[in-house]
């Protein structure tokens, strides 16, 4: 039974990649799902339409996204309707987002 | 960052366990959507690129063009062509490989998971997302049937031939006549539309027939979405042209007499008359008996998924839901169901826990006339014990006053939403 342990370590191994990449695969359909509430406006994964007045996300820093975001909800920085819709995400939200728009391209 | 590397290798680790069938069921699950508007157009295109194209989806719609109900009140007041406001179904098709057969579907068998359409052909599903919009109860006023089948008492509350008639019935009306806008008791198909329709009818008369009125005959107790703002604008930008009675419930029309008929106050005679009786889930949800809430009127849902409450593996969105607490009846807040929808199915099929915190937002701008505008806004989250959605404490809220500011901001919300749905 020379192939047994073979199988038996690629049952372990199995076990181990499935575990991990569906924690993995699932935090990142919800931080695309989270980051999709912003897409309306801002463009599907944060890119934008030519010659919007609204800017593109895709690409930001992800502190200068966290930042202005805060910034939004204390009203430092003043705004037509961000002020009313930063103030709906949490600060754990924001940096989901932040990461996320961060890693997209332009 | 979820990859097609991943999922691969989440189907080859399971392969070798001989294990899970919904990791395996994926690539290559048949998805159906049935409608193509605000919400079904969404939900097709984001559960193709949340799958990474694993799924596949059919969009069945039977018209060739999307037109945009946002915006149109824009053509009824002259200031955008039709054209302006219709993207082509092709995008979804092209960039996305979404199949769009164009049709009506006629029946769904929840239990056989099949679909009738009208041509008499059947088609199955794994999942289905359903987004039927709203139907008109004609009914609902006396006289409304006839009149509205004989072309002389229109609705234009879903955009497209009728919002052109509607508009030539405008231009037709000699100056010094009187359009009415009679507005059903809440909830209906977007809360400000009314309103809006009003101050972009009430923009042409200024501009090209100063002497006509419009009249805003509201079964409802005030102005159901931003009622300060929109007096406001009556006042200061239409002053003896926009006339608001609340408490106004049309039960009867007659287009002969040009005449409408309420349930306490008097009558009321009109040139023009746009009668929106009160509406319910789209026809097939009605059929299919998934509008089950609020007399059958509406579509119950599980607001964690879209699910439907009754039917497993359908997924209902858009006008049709009943729909949680300040959850206005919007194209936005469709495409926000539709997001949330399209991440539970790719969830479900990858053998992944559904988000336990999915979260909507909505805007609705609304033009004052042909270039100022003014929004509402909102965000909400799911409340798991509660089992529905809220409005984030301190968030939301509307405009101070209208701006051209806002009014490019809503161009490009047009735009933009356009592209989420259908580049």
């Amino acid at each position: 039974m020379t192939h047994y342990p073979l199988t038996k370590l690629a049952l372990v191994l199995a076990l181990m990649i499935t575990g991990e990449s569906h924690a993995v695969e699932q935090q990142a359909l919800y931080t695309q799902s989270l980051a999709a509430t912003c897409a309306n406006c801002h463009g599907t994964a944060g890119k934008g339409i030519p010659n919007g007045s609204i800017p593109n996300l895709a690409g930001l820093k992800s502190d200068y996204f966290a930042e202005q975001m805060q910034a939004f909800k204390s009203g430092t920085r003043p705004a037509t309707i961000m002020h009313q819709l930063a103030k709906g995400y949490s600060d754990e939200q924001i940096r989901l987002l932040a990461s996320y728009f961060a890693n997209r391209q332009p | 960052m979820m990859n097609r590397r991943s999922f691969v290798r989440a189907g080859i680790s399971l392969a070798l366990l001989g294990g899970s069938v919904s990791a395996f069921a994926m690539r290559g699950a048949k998805v159906v959507v049935i409608g193509g508007g605000y919400g079904g157009a969404t939900a097709a295109k984001y559960i193709r690129w949340l799958s990474m194209n694993q799924l596949d989806v059919t969009l069945i719609e039977p018209n060739k063009e999307f037109i945009s109900c946002p915006l149109s009140n824009l053509v009824v007041g002259g200031s955008r062509k039709l054209s302006d406001i219709s993207r082509p179904y092709s995008t979804l098709e092209k960039n996305h490989g979404v199949r769009i057969v164009r049709d009506m579907a006629t029946q769904i068998d929840t239990t056989a998971r099949s679909i009738t359409l009208s041509n008499g052909s059947q088609m199955s599903y794994d999942k289905l997302v359903l987004s039927p919009g709203i139907d008109l109860n004609m009914a609902s006023i006396e006289g409304l049937p006839e009149a509205h089948t004989s072309g002389q008492i229109l609705q234009a509350w879903k955009a497209g031939a009728e919002t052109l008639s509607l508009r030539n019935q405008l231009e037709s009306m000699p100056d010094g006549g009187v359009y009415a806008i009679t507005i059903p008791e809440a909830p209906f198909r977007c809360p400000p539309g009314p309103y809006e329709r009003a101050c972009q009818v009430a923009w042409y008369f200024k501009n090209f027939k100063p002497k006509s009125k419009v009249l805003v005959l509201d079964a409802n107790q005030d102005v159901v979405s931003k009622p300060g703002l929109f007096k406001k604008a009556w006042e200061d930008n239409y002053k003896g042209i926009v006339e608001y009675r609340n408490q106004h419930k049309a039960i009867a029309v007659s287009a002969k007499e040009g005449l409408i008929k309420f349930d306490v106050q008097g009558d009321v005679k009109a040139d023009v008359i746009n009668a929106l009786p009160a509406m319910r889930a789209g026809k097939i949800a009605q059929q299919t008996g998934l509008a089950n809430l609020a007399n059958n009127r509406w579509c119950g849902v599980n607001y964690q998924s879209f699910e439907s409450s009754i039917a497993k593996d359908v997924f209902v969105i858009g006008d049709a839901i009943q729909v949680a607490q300040l959850m206005p009846k919007s194209g936005h807040m469709a495409n926000n169901h539709a997001k949330v929808a399209a991440a539970a199915i790719v969830a479900q099929l990858n053998g992944l826990e559904i988000n336990p915190s999915p979260v909507l937002t909505n805007t609705c701008y609304s033009f004052i006339d042909d270039k100022n505008v003014v929004h509402v806004a909102s965000v909400h989250e799911y409340v798991a014990n509660e089992r529905t959605y809220k409005v984030v404490q301190g968030s939301g809220g509307v405009s101070t006053a209208p701006t051209e500011l806002e009014g490019s901001h809503a161009n490009t919300w047009a735009r933009t939403i356009w592209s989420d749905m259908l580049e």
